[in-house]
């Protein structure tokens, strides 16, 4: 399959990869969500980490992703656009938006909803961490 | 002519590059020597039968056996359909429509041209057992045997695997078909014309194998068909002027037959030699990948494997972004993430490979115009993809953290 130049783009240089340490180090971690959506048996794993500020910014994005070239673009794309975004500024990112952007054909639409899915997840961990309730629900949680 | 970027081709257990030693030898046929073989009368006739004859022997030499038991068929598709369905219809206990019509015995490592064959014949009234192979990939002749039942036709067991190169227990199989009277058929596209075939030592009633797979034009194939202690029959499954002794009729391809047979000759002499070359490529290949990095492993058997083809995994990387990072090498991936099942492949699962190791697995398989040069550029290749894709992977640092991935409650989608 050819893929499109900004896919090729993120695989080369993907943007933001990292975390913010250990999955223990972040458990503690007030300002960090974390999301991780996908299986291995699936074929694709998304890892967010978001650093949130106190008034609910985004400062901070950092992605690791197993899975096809679509998907570590989808979620290398996904940390540049929640960046400096608000939390609720964030949930707005529709996956048909991701898909847009990076051209992904049919049978790869299901990695734009796991970026979508990742940072859902991410920011419902953050808001359960900060005992914030409100009415968007995740559509996926992970602990 | 320019060639911006050389690729590198370890997909020869996809297909191979047409020897131009074959394309010469199949040339007269198109355009001079144009009869239809079954054209008795004259000579343009004669000559394209004459031609067919030899590649008969070629192919006959092949596989130790005699002329006569060699049909053309378009491929091994094609070979393995006829004589599945062919056998199982022949020797069916009950007539069409009813049921309890025979039993057949294959394995679930097979390829689709054999199992979906057997999953129709399921439909037509017969039982299939399927075997599963142990963690080394081996269809044993005792998991046969404990398979066997008084009502058992056929059995179909491949000599070795397209997927990861392991070889099956296939001379003991057909000893033991032949003590209780079963009929044994062999998928050997991955085996003849690479590996050594005596079709009376190896105790095989039909086999199948495939131009394409040995350096000669896609399209045609053979399937061997004992002729005597038993001699095999098939019930055809294309008719008509009943070529072929009549087991598939249709005008003969002349030029790709004449093709295959030179293909068969060419493998033949280079036998022993050639073997030896690929074996030790595909050795530096499982021994150096493994030292490069951590969490790599070779599937299936250690040894007890064809030289040409290899699969390896690499632990905690996706197989559809590894191919990615190589695309100078054509190879492929056991990875389906690109068809819409998700699936990884049913081979490694089959094997008991665990799903973040099946879903980064790569085949290399290895020909006639692979260099040591390119097996150095792929080992190279792969390990910098692999470590590229790995500063990125979650589960590498759930890995490395201690963590076992198999007791992650994962959010399947």
């Amino acid at each position: 399959m050819a893929y499109s130049e900004k896919v090729n783009d993120h695989y080369n240089n993907p943007r933001n990869v990292g975390s913010f340490g250990t999955s223990s180090d972040v458990k503690a971690r007030l300002d960090v969500g974390v999301g991780i959506v996908g299986a291995p048996e699936c074929g694709d794993v998304m890892q967010l980490q978001i650093k949130v500020s106190q008034d609910g910014r985004i400062e901070e994005a950092k992605f690791k992703c197993f899975g096809c070239g679509s998907a570590i673009a989808s979620s290398s794309l996904a940390t540049e656009w929640i960046r400096g975004r608000t939390v609720d500024q964030a949930l707005e990112i529709k996956n048909t938006q991701i898909v847009e952007e990076l051209a992904l054909p049919p049978v790869k639409i299901h990695c734009s909803v796991l970026a979508e899915d990742s940072i859902r997840a991410a920011i419902a961990d953050w808001k359960k961490k900060n005992g914030i309730t409100d009415t968007v629900a995740a559509t996926t949680t992970h602990a | 002519m320019a060639a911006p970027t050389k690729l590198t081709y370890l997909d020869n257990a996809a297909t191979t590059r047409c020897d131009p030693r074959v394309v010469e030898a199949m040339l007269p046929y198109f355009s001079d020597v144009y009869g239809n073989a079954g054209s008795r009368n004259h000579r343009f006739g004669w000559e394209a039968e004459d031609a067919i004859e030899i590649a008969r022997e070629q192919a006959a030499v092949l596989l130790t056996a005699q002329p006569k038991e060699i049909i053309f068929t378009s491929g091994a598709t094609e070979s393995n359909n006829l004589a599945i369905r062919g056998a199982a219809n022949m020797y069916a206990k009950s007539p069409a429509g009813s049921s309890s019509r025979g039993h057949i015995i294959t394995n679930i490592i097979e390829h689709k041209a054999v199992l979906d064959p057997c999953n129709r014949l399921i439909r037509e009234g017969f039982e299939v057992t399927f075997l599963e192979p142990g963690h080394d990939g081996i269809i044993t002749c005792a998991a046969v045997e404990a398979a066997m039942r008084a009502d058992t036709i056929l059995v179909s067991v491949m000599w070795a695997n397209n997927e990861i190169g392991t070889i099956n227990e296939v001379p003991a199989i057909g000893a033991l078909c032949h003590a209780r009277n079963v009929l044994f058929h062999t998928d050997a596209t991955q085996w003849a014309g690479k590996m050594p075939v005596d079709v009376e030592r190896d105790q095989i009633d039909l086999l199948s194998w495939s131009s394409h797979k040995i350096y000669g034009p896609k399209g045609v194939g053979g399937l061997y068909v004992r002729r005597r202690k038993p001699r095999v029959r098939l019930e055809a499954m294309i008719d008509g002027g009943g070529q072929e002794r009549g087991m598939r009729s249709g005008t003969q391809n002349v030029a790709g037959i004449v093709g295959f047979g030179k293909a068969c000759e060419l493998c033949f002499a280079s036998g022993d030699s050639e073997r030896a070359r690929l074996l030790a490529l595909r050795k530096k290949l499982d021994t150096a990948l493994p030292a490069a990095m951590e969490a790599v492993q070779v599937n299936g058997h250690p040894d007890r494997r064809v030289p040409h083809i290899t699969n390896i995994s690499f632990g905690f990387v996706e197989g559809e972004s590894l191919m990615m990072g190589i695309s100078d090498i054509a190879c492929s991936s056991g990875s389906a993430c690109t068809s819409a099942s998700l699936e990884p492949s049913y081979v490694l699962k089959g094997l008991g490979v665990g799903d973040e190791m099946a879903h980064s697995s790569l085949r290399l398989s290895l020909g006639r115009w692979t260099t040591e040069a390119e097996v150095d550029h792929a080992i190279s290749a792969i390990t910098k993809a692999v470590n590229h894709l790995r500063a990125m992977s979650p589960l590498y640092d759930l890995w490395k953290e201690g963590i076992d991935l198999s007791k992650i409650d994962w959010q399947s989608h």
